[in-house]
């Protein structure tokens, strides 16, 4: 069984103050991207699940999103999992 | 009165609200490690500002799983004061101690001011011996002092009186340009339900002598102290206030 890694993407909730996404789209515009819209700022946490059946390792990650990588009052998340590249 | 401030890796006011308990109101101040796993018999716990963890994160996510962090939340759920002040607002958030959220400021950059608060509850023993509208002034030094819930959770703030202090100007009006980092309805501190257990971004304890130039803050201690000690206040309001 390959290891599986876990991509975890931690987004503002729609709807919350996101200063950053604000200042980064206001700076793209002055670049000259006016088609840009809706930029958000999140963080991105990558890591190793081991040899771990793809079941039991979403269920666990969502849990440490859940308990610690994203504060859900103001972040949402989504988990991806892929096989470890050798 | 048995004062205790948590020291978190990376807590920078521990020592100074550990002064003004015990230096300044000349009661019992106890040094609390992050790793201590009981309160030593405190009767209110000061969670101090800085950067615990580094910040790492978010803002008092990873000060939430400390040890001591258990026994916080015991004394809270058992009706024990709480005061979290700055980076401690922050981790009471996180613990789940007090509704919301802080985040970075509107403004994107570190604040570090002189803010004039206003008492918007009396009902808490931080503030049963002020009076309402009173206006504090106090420091702010944060760069992630935004306060943010979603609207039922603010609505509900709101008609539960736990709103404890708003940024005003200097004239009390609660007006956009008095607000330091874009927290929702200028909101600079809350309360839980219990109304034990408070959360503000401003620092009493920096503004706790003359010396350094006010003595607003002294204002909360002297309430809770009072408040433990049942001793009447002057101009206490009728709000219901919990017991001891």
């Amino acid at each position: 069984m390959p290891g599986l890694l876990a991509r975890v993407y931690v987004t503002p909730k729609r709807g919350i103050l996101d200063p950053q996404g604000k200042a980064v789209e206001q700076s793209l515009h002055a670049l000259g991207f006016g088609e840009v819209s809706d930029v958000t700022v999140g963080k991105y946490v990558e890591m190793r699940v081991g040899e771990t059946p793809r079941e039991t390792a979403d269920a666990r990650v969502r849990q440490m999103c859940e308990r610690l990588l994203a504060n859900g009052v103001i972040e949402d998340y989504r988990v991806e999992l892929v096989p470890e590249r050798g | 009165m048995r004062w205790g401030v948590v020291t978190f890796p990376g807590s920078n006011d521990d020592r100074d609200a550990l002064r003004v308990v015990a230096r300044v109101l000349g009661d019992d101040g106890v040094a609390l490690w992050h790793k201590d796993r009981d309160l030593g018999g405190v009767e209110c716990v000061i969670l101090p500002g800085g950067f615990s963890y580094g910040d790492y994160l978010r803002c008092g996510a990873m000060a939430k799983f400390s040890p001591i962090m258990a026994a916080v939340v015991e004394h809270a759920r058992a009706g024990g004061l709480v005061l979290g002040i700055c980076n401690g607002f922050q981790i009471l958030c996180e613990a789940g101690l007090l509704p919301g959220a802080l985040v970075r400021n509107r403004s994107l950059s570190f604040v570090c001011d002189v803010v004039t608060i206003r008492v918007e509850t009396t009902a808490t023993p931080f503030t049963h011996g002020c009076r309402p509208g009173d206006l504090l002034s106090m420091p702010i030094k944060h760069g992630e002092g935004c306060y943010v819930a979603d609207e039922a959770t603010l609505a509900e703030l709101e008609a539960r009186d736990q709103v404890v202090f708003r940024y005003v100007d200097q004239a009390g009006r609660v007006v956009p340009e008095a607000n330091p980092n874009g927290s929702l309805g200028n909101v600079a501190g809350v309360c839980n339900a219990g109304r034990n257990v408070l959360g503000l971004m401003p620092h009493p304890e920096h503004a706790a002598e003359r010396l350094v130039g006010g003595e607003d803050g002294l204002k909360l201690f002297h309430s809770a102290r009072a408040w433990l000690r049942r001793e009447p206040q002057g101009d206490r309001t009728e709000a219901p206030v919990p017991e001891p």
